[in-house]
């Protein structure tokens, strides 16, 4: 209260104006610059959009979603990117069975069992993994992963759906751990101390309040580096053989999305039909990702609630 | 009320207990002897180790880095300080209430049968039904809560939920309540349904609570020691304490001369 009446009894002086209009100078900037990267979203949806509908006049719409056949330059070509969904898919869930589970359980080492020294350097050595360049990734798992898993499973190579998944996962793995060990840190202590208060052992502690409490944390953060699984082109490019086949088996290459678009980009005649599918592959992988990604904000949100 | 005291037999006997965290010595070669069947008030000045000494009786400490405890802590004539002790098993038996009530966001059902369920004790769906509603009844919240055991606790208000974290610990059938400050974040009227419960409660079980309210301690506690920097400066009925204290800074501290 009597601060408000100093404020009203200053007189409104040369400095105060300047003050305003520094502030609303301040709000202005960021105003703007926060619409231009609202504006840049829009652009690239535009411009995959104006470049890649036009296919749609030549092939249809189902014939393009659920073909089973990609034969960009065959004659006639043949745009069927079934193929190039379910390999994405296959590569996508595979690497989410290894990396969810790794992911998770390394946030709540990290957040629960680990002593303070072991926390600090699980938490660097998390974040050296996440600095990884994707390409020497790729590197290894083209020359060590691969030839190991040609070996042990006995299969005519080594690139594979499986190999990819692997390599994939690795990298999703700091992702979900460094988002999980924060929803999990979020937690409040009087939880823990009221399921130990009772008698509960450290695990059923975890697994039955606090895991819980965190669930739509930890679902948001598995499905964020999910997300930048079904994104991630140069491992998959590498490692999972660039056939572009529904696989029968995950042991078998595949082609994602992805890396159908960075691999035949170069060959394409500039506004041609294939140049075109390739935009309309982008289109789908778009939406896909957006799907995953609102449906991570989704739980996040449902989180914050409090649920 | 001084005879009867006399009559019950000791729960918890504690001797020369030294607590430090790191190098601070937080309390100093404490005993005291907590009596079966009555409630047992820990008063005394913010930091003067009353919380510190209650959380050492079911081992709460433990969870805090760089605590070393020494002397010897009895509970049904074992050592529960010894390393070797059950921590879990002697939490079951002496349960813990808190400052801040703290249920787990889960339904009212759900966190009544949290520790029925962790330790095995209820045979079937209906046994745990049982047990849910018994450990309702007895913290004095079956009546406002019996139409909405599927509602989330934290729904609830404050004084419930406190009632509700009372019959969370009851439905794990311990011996001992510990309760820290369990009034502290609550209204007056809500204190004063924890209060009647806990006068009901000691006839089955032996409770132990630290507050700041000196009229609370004279109301519901039958015996009452006076912590002041760690050390336990006197002990005795509560009547007595209350009137006829021994000790000059015992008697500056319930007259409001400090803390």
């Amino acid at each position: 209260m009597e601060r408000n009446a100093a404020i009203v009894k200053k007189p409104v002086g040369v400095k105060r104006k300047t003050a305003r209009y520094k502030e609303f100078a301040w709000e202005k900037s960021i105003a703007v610059l926060g619409s231009i990267s609202i504006v840049i979203l829009a652009l690239i949806f535009l411009f995959l959009v104006k470049d890649g509908i036009p296919l749609f006049r030549h092939v249809g719409v189902a014939e393009f979603l659920f073909g089973d056949t990609w034969r960009p330059i065959s004659e006639p070509p043949v745009f069927g990117i079934l193929p190039l969904i379910a390999g994405s898919i296959v590569v996508t869930l595979a690497a989410a069975a290894m990396s969810v589970p790794m992911g998770v359980g390394c946030a709540i080492y990290i957040a629960e069992i680990a002593d303070p020294r072991a926390k600090e350097f699980l938490k660097v050595v998390v974040e050296l993994i996440a600095g990884i360049p994707s390409v020497v990734l790729g590197f290894i798992g083209v020359l060590t992963l691969a030839p190991f898993v040609q070996e042990i499973f006995d299969l005519p190579t080594g690139l594979t759906a499986f190999t990819g998944a692997v390599v994939l996962a690795f990298m999703a793995v700091p992702t979900i751990a460094t988002i999980s060990e924060d929803a999990i840190y979020s937690v409040p202590r009087e939880y823990r101390e009221a399921s130990l208060a009772m008698g509960a052992t450290r695990w059923q502690t975890i697994y039955k309040v606090i895991i819980p409490a965190s669930s739509s944390g930890i679902l948001a953060a598995s499905l964020l580096g999910v997300g930048r699984v079904i994104g991630e082109t140069m491992v998959v490019m590498m490692v999972c053989g660039n056939a572009p086949v529904i696989p029968n088996t995950i042991f078998q290459p595949v082609r994602t999305m992805t890396a159908t678009i960075a691999a035949e980009m170069g060959e394409t005649v500039h506004g041609g039909d294939h140049y075109m599918a390739l935009f309309a592959v982008g289109l789908a992988l778009f939406a896909i990702s957006f799907a995953i990604n609102a449906a991570a904000s989704g739980a996040a949100r449902r989180r914050g609630a409090g649920a | 009320m001084a005879k009867e005291t006399a009559q019950n037999p000791v729960e918890i006997s504690v001797r020369g207990l030294d607590l430090f965290y790191g190098r601070f010595q937080a309390l100093k070669s404490v005993g005291i002897d907590i009596l079966k069947n009555q409630v047992t008030a820990l008063i005394g000045p913010s930091g003067c180790g009353k919380s510190t000494f209650l959380r050492s009786l079911n081992r709460m400490n433990d969870m805090i880095q760089g605590v070393r405890t020494e002397g010897v802590v009895e509970f049904e004539g074992r050592r529960i300080l010894d390393p070797e002790t059950d921590v879990a098993e002697l939490r079951k038996r002496v349960g813990m209430v808190f400052q801040k009530p703290n249920p787990f966001p889960m339904s009212v059902y759900n966190n009544v049968a949290y520790g029925p369920r962790i330790h095995g004790s209820a045979g079937s769906k209906s046994d745990l039904d049982g047990i849910v509603e018994e450990s309702l009844v007895a913290a004095a919240l079956w009546g406002e809560v019996k139409d909405k055991l599927k509602q989330s606790a934290l729904s609830l208000s404050g004084g419930q939920q406190q009632r509700l974290c009372i019959a969370r610990l009851l439905a794990v059938k311990p011996d001992v309540l510990l309760m820290d400050e369990p009034c502290s974040a609550l209204d007056p009227i809500a204190t004063l349904k924890i209060e009647e419960l806990m006068r009901d409660l000691k006839n089955r079980y032996t409770i132990v609570i630290v507050t700041h309210n000196m009229q609370q301690a004279a109301r519901v506690s039958d015996r009452t020691a006076f912590f002041l920097n760690g050390e336990l400066v006197e002990q005795g009925d509560t009547d007595e304490i209350f009137t006829r204290p021994k000790d000059k800074r015992t008697e500056d501290y319930i007259t409001g001369r400090f803390g």
